[in-house]
């Protein structure tokens, strides 16, 4: 097998999990594991990414590579894949990887693969379409290398322990490059428990009827303790919660022990994000409501008599 | 000022859609329509145009119902439309169809602005417009929430990132992708429905777009289908005195508390 390369999202703080779990993907397919961290942070990132099975990392922490078109960056792994001519680059489905893998196809005529939750070969993926109602079996032809986008959590991260060798990258700016200007940025501060790192999430939708309504989940929130709040994208389109918030198919995908939802009809595209879950606990009004089929224990009724009662019930046991 | 919308003809933007034997979207009887998320942009666009003058032109690769989805776009009040429809497109990649839209793009001359959705309802590869934009040489400001164009030249967006949000500031021409968050679509008026029926639709042919049988021929083809595991074993009760202990039953089993 072929040389398989990854993307990794890096930033000043830390590297995404996501790259960490492509890697697991990555060892299996082949040894001869490569990855590429572009922007602040990538340098630091090579333990990490060594310590899960890659030989090489090609990195740079050069601030261009994080302009807001990413065209930098993609033009810049664009010249690392023309030299050393990775079979395969596996990129995460976040922002920046949308942005780098759709240029980079542009740039190498490369067959893309969205969506995909496995690799049997370099050239057969496997995807969860229509919502994660249907998976297919795909066959990947044409140009190396082949660029295949993982939905999150497909893969444990595992550590072997290993260390990579740091290769420093020049970076690429295209030619005529306008000025983009980043003018204003705002973090959505995060407390607590990260969505996709939490043991429970619990999952706010319009049934909440407002921002107010997140209020009972962060009740129930502090009474289990090590909890993230997530929500459906009606309630993040209604602005009451932050975009960082979102479940689904254009959000977050978690993967706890427990997600409890409240209001929340259970979309598909809201579903694909929160399925993989160990134990599902939905709470409607709607008997109809598409969450039902997916819950282990689905609840019929309203969520601001429930939701109270299951607080002062779990507080009662766990004394918070 | 020109904008170019690009909207898709999604089959079944409410319910789900099937693939049929030959592993293909299933078209026929399918109730199509124009995919609704490409409706946020093509209202801000028209709202750009109406404000600071200028023209709305809609671009789509698809079936020949998919006249039905730029039609509804024309209604809305967009000037005219490009349709590109051919059978060697069925089952086009990702790559095939932004060659497509870049080369019907280009057909229509200087273009100032080209708005897409973040990801369609039916495909949501998400890549689509990015591809699109750097076959172009445009910048791109994807997963916009606000859009607005200072000065006939210049394209302001915030946008959504992995870390919250930020701010940009573009020159034009551009390539911009938008989320549901950037205007509320208008309904199309009935004198919009009825002069809508007079507007272009341009139907390009591969050749007309100089495209190669080569450059269209699709890279991926799904060789096997099946049904994602379904749910069993799971019980649904209706709220009552009882709930607040059983739900709490359940997440002591699962050691969570
Ligand atoms: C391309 C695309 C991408 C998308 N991506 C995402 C995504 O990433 N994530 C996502 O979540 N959605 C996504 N959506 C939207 C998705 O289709 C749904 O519209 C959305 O998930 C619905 O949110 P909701 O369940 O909160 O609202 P609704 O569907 O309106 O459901 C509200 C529920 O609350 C219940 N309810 C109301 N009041 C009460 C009460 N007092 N007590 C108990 N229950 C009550 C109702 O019975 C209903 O079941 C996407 C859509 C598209 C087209
Ligand atoms: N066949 C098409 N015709 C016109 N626009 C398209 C087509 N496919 C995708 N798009 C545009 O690209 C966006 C993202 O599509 P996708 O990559 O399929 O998620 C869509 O929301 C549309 O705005």
């Amino acid at each position: 097998m072929g040389r398989v390369w990854i993307w990794a999202d890096v930033s000043a703080e830390d590297v995404a999990t996501s790259a960490l779990e492509l890697l697991t993907k990555a060892r299996a397919l082949s040894d001869d594991v490569g990855a590429v961290a572009l922007g602040p942070g990538a340098v630091a990132s090579a333990t990490a990414l060594g310590d899960h099975g890659a030989t090489l990392v090609y990195a740079s922490d050069d601030e261009r590579l994080i302009e807001p078109t990413s065209r930098v960056a993609a033009h810049t792994l664009a010249a690392l894949v023309a030299s050393h001519a990775p079979e395969v680059v596996l990129f995460p489905s976040s922002y920046r990887a949308r942005d780098v893998a759709g240029r980079l196809q542009a740039i190498t005529g490369s067959t893309l693969m969205a969506n995909a939750v496995d690799l049997s070969s370099i050239d057969r993926a496997r995807a969860e379409i229509l919502g994660g109602t249907t998976i297919v079996e795909v066959a990947l032809e044409g140009a190396s290398p082949h660029i295949v986008m993982m939905r999150p959590r497909s893969f444990e991260p595992s550590p072997v322990g290993g260390t990579a060798e740091v290769v420093e990258v020049d970076v690429v700016a295209p030619h005529g490059l306008a000025a983009v200007r980043v003018l204003e940025r705002t973090d959505a501060a995060a407390s607590g428990p990260s969505l996709e790192g939490a043991k429970v999430v619990l999952a706010g939708g319009r049934g909440l009827g407002g921002p107010d309504g997140f209020g009972l989940l962060e009740d129930l929130a502090a009474a289990i303790g090590g909890t993230a709040i997530g929500a459906s994208r009606a309630a993040v389109d209604a602005g009451w919660v932050p975009y960082a918030m979102q479940i689904g198919q254009t959000g977050s995908t978690v993967k706890p022990e427990v997600y409890l939802s409240a209001g929340v009809s259970g979309a598909l595209q809201h579903a694909v994000g929160m399925k993989g879950s160990r134990r599902i606990v939905a709470i409607t009004k709607d008997a109809e409501a598409p969450i039902l089929r997916l819950a282990d224990l689905g609840v019929v009724g309203d969520l601001f008599q429930v939701l109270p009662a299951l607080t002062e019930e779990v507080r009662r046991r766990t004394g918070r | 000022m020109n904008i170019v919308v690009l909207v898709k003809w999604v089959p079944e933007p409410q319910g789900t859609p099937r693939l049929g034997e030959d592993h293909l979207l299933v078209r026929e009887g399918a109730v199509g329509a124009l995919d609704p998320g490409d409706e946020y942009g093509l209202e801000r666009a028209l709202q750009l145009v109406e404000r600071d003058g200028g023209e709305v032109a809609l671009v789509s690769m698809g079936p020949e119902i998919a006249v039905a989805a730029v039609q509804r776009g024309l209604a809305m009040g967009a000037t005219r439309g490009v349709l590109v429809t051919d059978d060697a497109l069925r089952g086009a990649d990702t790559l095939v169809t932004a060659r497509v839209l870049t080369a019907a793009i280009r057909s229509l001359g200087p273009v100032d602005l080209v708005v897409a959705a973040v990801e369609s309802t039916d495909g949501y590869t998400g890549t689509l417009p990015i591809t699109v934009a750097e076959l172009l040489g445009l910048p791109s400001v994807t997963f916009a929430t606000s859009l607005d164009v200072v000065e006939g030249s210049e394209l302001r967006a915030e946008r959504q990132t992995a870390a919250g949000t930020e701010m940009v500031a573009c020159p034009m021409p551009a390539l911009v992708t938008v989320t549901t968050g950037v205007a509320e679509p208008r309904y199309p008026s009935l004198k919009g429905v009825m002069g809508a029926k007079s507007k272009p639709i341009d139907r390009p042919t591969l050749a007309d777009l100089e495209l190669t049988a080569d450059g269209t021929r699709s890279t991926q083809a799904v060789v096997s289908v099946e049904a994602a595991p379904a749910k069993t074993g799971g019980r649904v009760i209706e709220a009552g005195p009882g709930t607040a202990t059983e739900i709490a039953d359940l997440l002591t089993e699962a050691r969570v508390i």
